[in-house]
């Protein structure tokens, strides 16, 4: 029998790891969407991730943790208790060899991300009121929920799926939330993405690879030869499909750009992120070089013939990217790597019809679920901001501040 | 007594001041301006998609001189300003009635 004994380096790069996630939100994420909108609205978008870090906060300790990883209730969600933490810092208990109290924290990073990650799908025209009940609703009612069938010991886990880091749980659940919001919310009246401070963007892209080392690495839960592995993938295919993103540019337009090589790092993070701690160094280059043909193709062919408007590409890149890599885990996922993970490649094509039921299921429960919130808030409280407070952008209209005074 | 309106490149603004400074006409304003000519602006590539960039980002020179200077300052600036390229600008010459020196109550001539 093996005792649960505390180590005290696995809890140290847990912390850091922690404080890393933290870091892609505020002010990674943050920066890299508020870049890419027009200089009226910089300051809202920046107030949507900050806003959601925020509520995801409390509501994780007070009645979310147990939601997902407590005991399990017909594979759906954890049963409720603990309200407040109560008891559980004060009794010292552990995961693994890290106390409860810092796993607790890393996971909740990953649940205000989540949220946050919406967010780019319907800037400049969302009202802030609806965003604030938004946020509590979703990461209540999908987010939770979600979680706990992969990670907390619910109907997916016991089927088997693999995901690391948060493929199904955090890209595809709040990339598909992003496209049934803004399906709701509809277009705005000018779609030009023409970004006004492309330099935070770009900074921001250079912070979310930086923290995406907490977000996989730190998923081992250990500070050990998995840490090492994930991060060396996660590093791997930011860097391939950055290549690949370029290369497609020049191939098409003859000239490669400095926004298209950072939204290739965000799909290699992306595409990486279930499969970081399952799979190697080639299949990591693999998973990247071919997660940005997949999200270019869907932002740049795609999503103008259908119409909706995912402002920032949400949906295009992390929906799609965290799709790619939830099937890829279920092929390039090595057993030498990860005893717990063995994928098509290897002689397991079972893993691989897991992988697409894990997919199918958070797209679908994601997509409806979130329609129902977003139709919700529409039909009580409204959505939208008025035409006329679009059209002044919603820094002054819904805030009474201004990023920029020239 | 003319002003000469130059629309130019924003990064040929030193060689301009040089160039006037050479010739002894060192006195100008410079604006931050935004315009178009016939071919409409330039195209820019964000996330696959092409957006049409029609106002580019100019320098406007303002400078008044005596009639006699007028020729040799234009000409000073369209040498140093050109490029060749589409987007070097535009000179626009204009008749001044008074000029006033706000610190002394000089006029015209005196004021310049």
């Amino acid at each position: 029998m093996v005792i649960a004994v505390l180590n005290s380096g696995d809890t140290a790069w847990m912390l850091m790891s922690t404080a890393l996630v933290m870091l892609m939100t505020i002010p990674g994420l943050a920066l890299f969407y508020a870049g890419l909108v027009k200089k009226e609205t910089v300051l809202n978008t920046l107030f949507l991730s900050f806003s959601a870090y925020a509520m995801v906060s409390i509501i994780w300790f007070v009645y979310g943790y147990p939601l997902v990883f407590g005991p399990d209730v017909h594979g759906f969600i954890g049963a409720p208790g603990d309200f407040f933490f109560h008891n559980v810092v004060e009794s010292n208990t552990l995961v693994g060899s890290i106390p409860t109290s810092v796993y607790a924290a890393f996971e909740m990073t990953f649940a205000a991300i989540t949220v946050a990650l919406i967010s780019g799908a319907i800037i400049g025209r969302m009202k802030f009121s609806a965003w604030m009940l938004f946020v509590p609703l979703w990461a209540t009612f999908v987010y939770l929920p979600v979680a706990h069938w992969v990670w907390g010991g619910g109907w997916l886990a016991q089927l088997g799926a693999l995901d690391f880091a948060g493929g199904t749980v955090v890209h595809i659940n709040s990339g598909v939330a992003a496209l049934a919001l803004c399906l709701v919310l509809r277009g705005r009246k000018d779609r030009s993405m023409l970004p006004h401070q492309l330099g935070y963007a770009i900074m921001g892209a250079g912070l979310l690879w930086f923290g995406w080392f907490g977000f996989n690495a730190g998923s081992a839960l250990s500070a050990g030869p998995l840490a090492g592995s994930a991060f060396i993938v996660t590093n791997t295919s930011a860097a391939a499909a950055m290549l690949s993103w370029m290369l497609i540019e020049y191939l098409r337009f003859g000239k490669a750009t400095m926004l298209g090589a950072a939204s290739g790092i965000v799909a290699g993070l992306v595409a990486i992120t279930p499969a970081a701690g399952f799979v190697n160094i080639p299949a990591a280059i693999v998973i990247g070089f071919v997660t940005s043909i997949v999200s270019y193709t869907a932002i740049s062919f795609i999503k103008p013939r259908l119409g909706y408007d995912d402002a920032l590409d949400v949906f295009g890149i992390h929906g799609l990217s965290g799709i790619w890599g939830a099937l890829a885990v279920g092929i390039f996922a090595s057993p030498f790597i990860n005893a717990a993970g063995t994928g098509l490649a290897y002689g397991n094509p079972g893993q691989l019809e897991i992988q697409a039921v894990a997919v199918a299921a958070t797209f679908a429960y994601s997509f409806v679920v979130t329609l129902i919130i977003a139709k919700a808030i529409d039909l009580t409280i409204g959505l939208r901001v008025s035409e006329e407070q679009e059209a002044q952008g919603l820094d002054q209209a819904l805030h009474d501040e201004a990023a920029y005074h020239i | 007594m003319k002003k000469i309106m130059a629309i130019v490149r924003p990064n040929k603004l030193e060689v301009i001041k040089e160039a006037l400074d050479d010739i002894g006409c060192p006195s100008l304003t410079v604006t931050e301006v935004k315009g178009r000519g016939r071919q409409k602006g330039i195209t820019e590539i964000y996330r696959g998609r092409e957006y049409a960039i029609d106002l580019l980002p100019k320098l406007e020179i303002n400078i008044v001189i005596p009639d006699g200077a007028a020729s040799k300052v234009v000409d000073t600036i369209a040498k140093a300003a050109r490029t060749g390229e589409i987007g070097d600008g535009k000179i626009f010459i204009m008749d001044v009635e008074q000029v006033v020196r706000i610190r002394t109550g000089e006029r015209d001539h005196d004021a310049i």
